[in-house]
């Protein structure tokens, strides 16, 4: 139709107009994402093989002597073991606890909608603002968690002060904020699972758990791993509940690899470890982004 | 015989049906059960900041404290509003985040339209160019952008907190997709009527793309508002910090010493988002929710 609708009259100077305008329409967002993503990487890299502290007017290139100095560093290695604590338990309770709860709301209840709704809602506030409430929270004498603990019998600690739990803290914040969103994507995963599939499998006597695990298991797989990947990924990324709860303290107990990163470039002023922190995190989250597209990839065949 | 055995199946049948509507009886009270449980702790933070906010400060330094302010004042309100410049990053905050979602709408639209719709050499090649930009996260970009903005004059100014975020793969991503799902017939249709690409784009594509576009645009919206490292980083007086920054700089100054004027300040903060997500709940949850189950 089109083909028959284009004639020949359609001259080279009209293509060239096409071609002119798509250069017009996508360059703006092209050229920004040039400019603050793309070539922060290679400047990323740049700094991470120099040794300059942002104001001296000589940058002296120390080729790979960054990366030697900061991996073998046992503040790195504090950092790393803080990212992967805070990484791996963050991610397991608010996926257990997402799946858990998203399996019992995952019926026709009154109010499910406005429960999923309240679930949801600390995913939209600022990380700033909640780290400040949960401070109150915290406070071992006037906070609201001591009032419970209290109820039980049980003395508070000193949760942001003592470097024993301020990673806890710091956890539970985090989970608070992020398991409506586990919630949210786990139903929508539920509700995406033919329900005929369950009657079948209902009819051949298949109890709840056996309709658990070859059912609901199975279809929720692709959701399960979108989940994993997206949620290790924004744990990489925590920063601000962290800088404003306990600015990586105390004694290097919350410092994760985006505070450090932040550490090393905006309060020591040393761009060569700065760099080689980008990279690093570059690389572990490339990684990760790369096992997600493999898989999003995979289901688009399969589909 | 027969019949025994018949009523024998259908005694076994009722009991089955019995059983199974105890067994979805019981779990509609978990439901219910869970309902409570995750609301109430999910809300109690929320409710604890709103009720602290009205709290005279003696209450709240009383152990136990309070479940219900027991002489409810506004006064931590404009304390809190006179103990830092919130105006100023009131009209901050809403500058950046307004100019930045707009920016972001707009590229994304274009964009989009382009790689669907125009014809040119390579553009694949331009897709998968923006689209592995979303492997870089706007973290580890921080030291750079801020050397740049030096490098620019930009430090400490709107350009500086609006340029960077001002771009957006993901939201062209978003929009791309729908665009594709739209009937190629509307726009031929239009083209045989004489309608150039840009009618084609403005009276045609956003119209139906709608629904992506309000996504896109509340989720930049949330994000820019909650922005908390780059605004950090880039903004170094009051008069051009935003919200975030600001409330964090309210902790510092009142901190410990006095916890209404603080909640006071955070509910400046979370108000306009929770208002927000009130009336586009719907929107929100469901982007969220229909972009992980397509992929």
């Amino acid at each position: 139709m089109s083909t028959v609708s284009i004639p020949a009259y359609r001259s080279s100077s009209r293509e060239w107009r096409e071609r002119l305008l798509f250069l017009l329409l996508v360059g703006p967002n092209l050229i920004l994402l040039a400019a603050f993503t793309f070539w922060p990487m290679l400047y990323n890299a740049y700094l991470s093989l120099i040794s300059w502290n942002f104001l001296s007017p000589t940058r002296r290139f120390v080729g790979l002597r960054n990366y030697e100095s900061v991996l073998s560093s046992g503040i790195f290695r504090i950092v790393l073991t803080n990212t992967a604590i805070f990484t791996i338990v963050s991610v397991v309770l608010t996926m257990l606890l997402g799946l858990g709860l998203a399996l019992l709301l995952n019926r026709p209840l009154r109010w499910r909608d406005g429960a999923r709704a309240i679930l949801f809602t600390p995913t939209v506030l600022s990380g700033a603002a909640i780290a400040i409430v949960w401070i109150y929270i915290f406070d071992p004498r006037f906070g609201l968690l001591a009032q419970i603990l209290g109820w039980f019998g049980i003395g508070s600690p000193a949760w942001l002060s003592d470097p024993n739990w301020a990673m806890s803290a710091i956890i539970i914040v985090y989970v608070w904020k992020n398991l409506g969103y586990a919630v949210v994507i786990y139903l929508a995963g539920l509700q995406a699972i033919d329900r005929t599939l369950y009657e079948a499998a209902e009819i051949d006597g298949a109890g709840a758990w056996a309709q658990f695990r070859h059912v609901t298991v199975p279809g929720l797989s692709p959701i399960l791993f979108f989940l994993l990947v997206t949620s290790i990924l924004a744990c990489f990324q925590a920063f601000d509940i962290i800088a404003v709860m306990t600015d990586g303290g105390p004694v290097n107990a919350t410092n994760t690899l985006v505070y450090h990163l932040y550490e090393r470039g905006f309060v020591q002023s040393q761009a060569g470890p700065a760099g080689v922190v980008a990279m690093v995190m570059f690389v572990l989250m490339l990684i990760l982004t790369v096992l997600q597209l493999r898989l999003v990839e995979r289901r688009v065949h399969y589909s | 015989m027969a019949l025994e055995q018949d009523i024998s199946i259908v005694r076994t049948g009722s009991g089955a049906v019995a059983s199974a509507r105890r067994m979805a009886l019981i779990w509609r009270v978990l439901g219910y059960l869970a309902i409570m449980l995750s609301v109430v702790i999910i809300g109690l933070p929320i409710y604890w900041m709103l009720i602290a906010s009205f709290k005279i400060s003696r209450e709240i330094y009383t152990a136990p404290p309070s479940w219900v302010p027991l002489a409810p004042t506004l006064e931590n309100y404009p304390n809190a509003w006179n103990s830092a410049p919130f105006a100023r990053y009131y009209i901050n905050s809403i500058i950046v985040t307004l100019a930045t979602t707009v920016s972001k709408m707009t590229l994304a639209v274009l964009t989009a339209y382009a790689l669907v719709f125009l014809r040119f050499p390579g553009k694949n090649t331009v897709f998968l160019i923006i689209l592995a930009a979303l492997m870089v996260p706007a973290q580890i970009t921080i030291v750079p952008n801020f050397l740049t903005m030096g490098e620019l004059g930009f430090v400490n100014t709107y350009w500086g907190l609006i340029l960077p975020g001002a771009a957006t793969a993901f939201g062209t991503f978003l929009m791309r997709q729908y665009f594709m799902t739209l009937p190629h017939e509307i726009f031929e249709a239009a083209e045989i009527d004489g309608a150039g690409h840009m009618r084609r784009l403005w009276e045609i594509a956003v119209p139906l793309a709608m629904p992506a576009l309000v996504t896109t645009g509340l989720f930049a919206v949330v994000s820019e508002w909650n922005d908390f490292l780059w605004p950090l980083i880039i903004t170094s007086t009051d008069d051009m910090r935003t919200l975030p920054i600001g409330v964090f700089r309210l902790l510092d100054q009142e901190g410990f010493a006095n916890w209404g004027v603080v909640m006071a300040g955070t509910m400046y903060v979370v108000l306009p988002v929770i208002l927000l997500f009130i009336w586009a709940q719907r929107y929100i949850v469901e982007g969220i929710a229909s972009g992980a189950v397509k992929g």
